[in-house]
């Protein structure tokens, strides 16, 4: 910009051939410079940060993995090998962190499905997947297919649903929860939105109810009092009724996410299409809804995430999902004690999983946002 | 369902169809019946069950004398010969505790490290970074069970309790801390703090019109502190010190006196408050963000210190951001409180969805009175954050 | 969308069980095909999983034996995970057909909370253990100290009671299963650990030394545990409080998993052969059994003293004596009515 006042007339205006950085402004040590050690006060935090990460780095370090013991067959040993983690435990017990009580020989089938559902996930998730419009059709009829796989039936022995755990039980719920909880909060989003006075009040109360008492409460009513608001005889599949709770559950959060969006389209859209005599369902199908579903496409995954996290409360009500199996192992005389080991390693497998869920939203924030 | 056609003969069904209003009057009859269809059904079902069981409906539990357990954080007068209530109430507050001290924490956490995360040094930026997508990744539960482990497992035993000056004791048990004790004469202090609070608030206030009319700036602010702590520390004295400290002592098992910490109020609150400031660092991010990049440069162009531009500039609109997305984390945090149970901290969840609902049999009863409460505290929480988002959208103009 | 609503439909239809129109438990169980019994999330000795995952122990076996009884099958069964607190409602809203779980039979819970006990199986008492290097000799040198408790308990309501009569202080430590109470524990967030006694030997066979820790000689309760079912289905109470006599009885009469068999054959003690089918046992069909249900018992499950000895008994972790445990004739409360 200086370019103006030091020229003097040997080049055309536009014509001076750039001239190299100043000094320490490129580099590794210019962007140390500017961005570590601009000033004395940054400087004095950045050493001040080093030392604490180089602290906490070789602590956790040494705990995690250098002292750590990875083969003892019981606390004792452990204490005895390593003074760091006493990761056998988790060794010994993995298919059941995984699995639950899944009988062994029929694991074969989760791990298919959960590998069927990536296949089954592709095309909706990246647009650039080959063969997409086909594959749209496997991913419709993949639910089918996973819950024969894992249930049984038709050919396969039924497995029941009380030996499901472990990390297994997380992802079914999860995705279950996920995948059920969109259309239903769609449809209460739009309710909300609706002209039609009473519909618009049930779907407010419903979701402001929802909203606000804390899943906990549905779980347990789910868990031990469902049965007092059914048919005398009728009974329930505990899972069936936590997927039930956890999917209403979450479809009043993705119902405000919808709502949000549903707001931010501007008036004229609407009347645009009340101009070329659409209807209702019309307009929404093809006008509303899905400039609002691109709205909100990153709240919707958010909420996705917080509902996978939330699936660790079912151990609150007694199913063996990683935290269940996590207290039933310690409740073994041998491994008693090692519950930093045991929630450590259930907290990664969230972090792992989470992280990556949030970063695919960050991609497709992104992404929409070029779109503009 | 179909009355409005048999009322009305003149009109056929398709017609009724239609016509917009009428159609959106058959959809809304049809809907409220079905709505209404469906809870007398449940209604009717919880009256068979309980017929069959000899079961009744209603309230009176609550009364019953006495509750016949002890809780071990009480903040009200109890003790197992109360009632059933008064136990809800205990746990109640105990709730209440956890999120207000919870909401405080987080929010403070919060604003720091999402103003952290936008550092321009690229180290800090980066640590805050990491602070927030590992902590927000991993589910709250955990996050209560890990601390609580972690305090339980790790601190000393009161008998080898960590020692501060002999007043301030951390050890597994908890944090014992000195618990004032108010003599004669405290009142006057009292009423000396208050009398300067006010004159300190006149004060700013004059000082405040006084810039606005002549742009002269006073430092209130600093004035205002010395006044208040001045006045209110000459009104000790004068009152002879009326104040005495009961210290925790080592006695048997446990020290006794003074103010206790449970390890389980501590886990769950840190625990809490971390969880929910990893959100809240992210929305003030997204907040700050939203602020138009020329706001910034116009007040460092006007001269403004970094602070300034921040507390003056900066943060002002973006709080009209980062309200909506706040309101609903503090939401978050109160209901996630009831997480308690998983630790064994006796809050509303524990007390009358627990214990009282196991010792009574008053599932249903229990249950929707624990529900009530969490919807009215919703209710309460987002209706002043809606009272204040309109009192900061009034500022914009 | 519409597709992912079938789906989940589909999915819901799949795993959902039948929908049955009420009749008696018994109907119900056989409609079904198992036994859903309600036990403990976790207590060694009484229902904790082994490390492949196989549910054992003295409630545990209870249920086979139930399960044995009615289908003649001991694996034809399976379990609820309830917690002190959530027993009584999953037992009360029908979510479990039997509840096994060392809870004790008091007055409030069988008359207030509409729950029908079938009898006594272990005769217990609330006890108190505490490290041997705090020097504590006795209950009542426990001024001001923390105790862990399981919530929803008896014990939770002994303890006030005992705390307040002997004008103590203590700080309660609540907690949900005994693996937490564990826990606990041994980090020293309590000093003290209190439940059963039987439960406590069980805790405390299980930590690193056991011999670190003892058991306070005060027991401050009469804690009778027993299975419980609801109130209003007598035919299956019947089921129930009959399965375990029949196991009580078997032990007195010498009948083992082993012998049972040989001796369903017929024997010259009538009530042995009526016990096992061989000769008539008067309102067997009412109670809507086989002849040999009570065989299926004790040859699928064992006897009192066989269950005892296996989950409970010297040889095993825990170490318990017999004790008030042992047969009538031997000392003990364990009385069988006759089968008649």
């Amino acid at each position: 910009m200086t370019e103006a006042g030091t020229n003097s007339g040997a080049y055309a205006p536009g014509q001076h051939p750039d001239l190299p950085p100043p000094k320490g402004s490129a580099g590794a040590a210019g962007w140390m410079r500017g961005n570590l050690f601009s000033s004395p006060f940054n400087t004095a935090v950045t050493i001040l940060a080093a030392i604490l990460l180089y602290e906490l780095i070789t602590s956790i370090a040494g705990w995690f993995v250098l002292d750590a013991v990875i083969d003892a067959g019981s606390k004792a040993d452990c204490r005895q090998a390593g003074s760091g983690a006493c990761w056998a435990v988790i060794k010994i017990r993995i298919n059941q962190f995984t699995f639950g009580f899944y009988p062994a020989d029929e694991r074969w089938r989760p791990i298919l499905a959960f590998v069927l559902m990536f296949a089954a996930l592709a095309p909706l998730l990246f647009d650039k997947t080959p063969f997409r419009r086909q594959m749209i059709w496997f991913a419709v009829a993949y639910p089918f297919i996973a819950g024969w796989l894992i249930y049984g039936g038709f050919g396969l022995v039924i497995v029941d649903t009380q030996s499901y755990g472990g990390f297994m039980l997380t992802l079914i719920i999860g995705i279950t929860g996920i995948a059920a909880s969109l259309p239903i909060g769609i449809l209460l989003a739009l309710g909300r939105q609706s002209r039609l006075f009473s519909i618009r009040i049930i779907c407010v109360s419903l979701i402001e109810f929802l909203r606000g008492v804390p899943l906990i409460t549905l779980l347990f009513v789910a868990s031990t009092m469902l049965n007092y608001f059914m048919p005398p005889g009728t009974s329930f599949n505990l899972l069936v009724r936590v997927l039930i709770m956890v999917t209403i559950f979450a479809s009043a959060y993705i119902a405000e996410v919808v709502r949000g969006g549903l707001q931010a389209i501007p008036r004229g859209q609407y009347e645009a299409a009340d101009a070329m005599g659409f209807t209702y369902w019309k307009t929404t199908r093809l006008i509303t809804l899905p400039q609002a579903l691109k709205i909100s496409i990153p709240g919707i995954v958010n909420t996705f995430i917080a509902l996978y996290k939330d699936t660790t409360l079912v151990v609150i009500i007694g199913l063996l999902d990683p935290l269940g199996i996590g207290r039933a192992v310690l409740a073994d005389a041998k491994w008693n004690g090692l519950s930093t080991e045991t929630y450590l390693f259930v907290a990664l497998f969230f972090f792992f999983s989470c992280f990556a869920m949030s970063r695919y939203s960050l991609y497709l924030e992104k992404r929409l946002h070029t779109g503009h | 369902m179909t009355g409005p056609a048999t009322l009305q003969p003149a009109y056929s069904w398709s017609r009724i169809w239609r016509e917009e209003k009428s159609r959106g009057v058959v959809i809304q009859i049809m809907v409220v019946l079905i709505f209404f269809a469906t809870i007398a059904w449940l209604i009717g079902n919880v009256t068979a069950n309980f017929a069959a069981l000899d079961k009744t409906f209603g309230f009176k539990f609550l009364w019953q004398l006495p509750a016949n357990y002890d809780i071990n954080q009480v903040l009200i007068d109890y003790n197992s010969q109360y009632s059933h209530l008064r136990a809800a109430l205990v746990g109640l507050i105990n709730t209440f505790l956890v999120a207000v001290v919870g909401i405080v924490l987080a929010t403070i956490l919060g604003f720091t490290v999402g103003t952290l995360r936008l550092s321009n040094n690229w180290l800090v930026a980066r640590l805050a970074y990491v602070y927030i997508e590992t902590i927000r990744n991993v589910p709250v539960l955990l996050h209560i069970l890990l601390w609580h482990g972690i305090i339980i497992n790790t601190l000393p035993h009161p008998r080898r309790a960590l020692n501060v000056g002999d007043a301030t004791f951390l050890s597994n048990r908890g944090l014992y801390v000195p618990c004032p004790l108010f003599e004669d004469g405290f009142g006057w202090v009292a009423i000396a703090f208050a009398a300067a609070l006010i004159g300190a608030i006149l004060y700013h206030r004059r000082a405040h019109r006084i810039q606005m009319e002549t742009g002269h700036q006073v430092h209130s602010v600093l004035i205002g502190l010395a006044i208040v702590i001045g006045v209110t520390l000459l009104a000790f004295l004068a009152a002879g010190s009326p104040i005495g400290f009961e210290l925790p002592a080592l006695r048997g098992f446990n020290f006794q006196g003074g103010i206790n910490l449970l390890p389980e109020f501590v886990a769950l609150t840190w625990a809490l408050s971390i969880y929910t400031s990893a959100f809240i660092a992210e929305n003030v991010r997204g907040g700050i963000l939203a602020v138009n990049k020329g706001q910034t440069e116009a007040a460092q162009s006007l001269g403004l210190r970094p602070g300034k531009v921040l507390s003056l500039v900066v943060l002002p609109q973006a709080l009209r951001v980062i309200i909506p997305p706040l309101t609903s984390q503090y939401l978050n945090l109160t209901k996630n409180s009831s997480l308690a149970i998983a630790i064994g901290y006796m809050d509303l969840v524990a007390t009358l969805g627990g214990i009282t609902l196991m010792q009574t049999g008053r599932e249903i009863e229990s249950m929707m009175l624990v529900m009530l409460v969490y919807l009215l505290i919703s209710l309460l929480i987002s209706s002043f954050m809606n009272w204040y988002n309109n009192r900061v959208r009034l500022v914009e103009r | 969308m519409k597709a992912t609503i079938l789906s989940i439909l589909g999915a819901v239809v799949a795993m959902t069980m039948a929908v049955s129109a009420s009749a008696g438990t018994l109907d119900d169980v056989r409609k079904r095909g198992h036994l859903q019994c309600g036990v403990n999330t976790g207590l060694p000795g009484f229902a904790a999983p082994d490390d492949k995952g196989v549910w054992r122990g003295f409630d545990i076996d209870y249920c086979r034996a139930v399960a044995a009884a009615v289908f003649g099958d001991a694996s034809k069964l399976k379990f609820t995970h309830l917690t002190g607190k959530t027993r009584f409602t999953a037992l009360r809203s029908r979510e479990i057909d039997l509840l096994s779980r060392n809870t004790t039979w008091t007055f409030s819970r069988d008359v207030d909370l509409q729950l029908t006990f079938v009898g006594v199986n272990y005769y217990d008492g609330q006890g108190f253990m505490i490290p041997k290097k705090l020097g504590v000799n006795s209950a009542k040198k426990l001024d001001g100290a923390s105790i862990c408790i399981q919530t929803g308990t008896t014990t939770e309501l002994n303890l006030s009671d005992f705390f307040r009569t002997n004008g103590m202080k203590y700080q309660p430590v609540p907690i949900e299963t005994n693996a937490e109470a564990r826990t606990n524990y041994l980090a020293e967030r309590c000093d003290v650990y209190t439940t059963d006694a039987s439960g406590l030997a069980a805790t405390r066979a299980a930590l690193d030394k056991p011999g670190d820790h003892v058991v306070l000689p005060e027991i401050v309760s009469k804690e009778p545990l027993g299975p419980l079912v609801r109130h209003g289905d007598d035919q299956w109470a019947d089921i129930a409080r009959w399965t375990l006599n029949a196991m009580v009885a078997a032990e007195e009469m010498g009948i083992t998993s082993k012998n049972a068999k040989a001796m369903a054959k017929g024997t010259k003690n009538p009530e042995i052969n009526r016990l096992l089918g061989k000769e008539k046992l008067q309102g067997r069909e009412a109670l809507g059994l086989s002849a040999d249900w009570a065989l299926n018992v004790i040859s699928q499950v064992g006897n009192y003293g066989e269950v005892f000895e296996a989950n409970l008994g010297p040889k095993t972790a825990l170490g318990l004596q017999r004790g008030n445990n042992a047969q009538w004739k031997n000392g003990g409360l364990l009385y069988a009515p006759p089968f008649r």
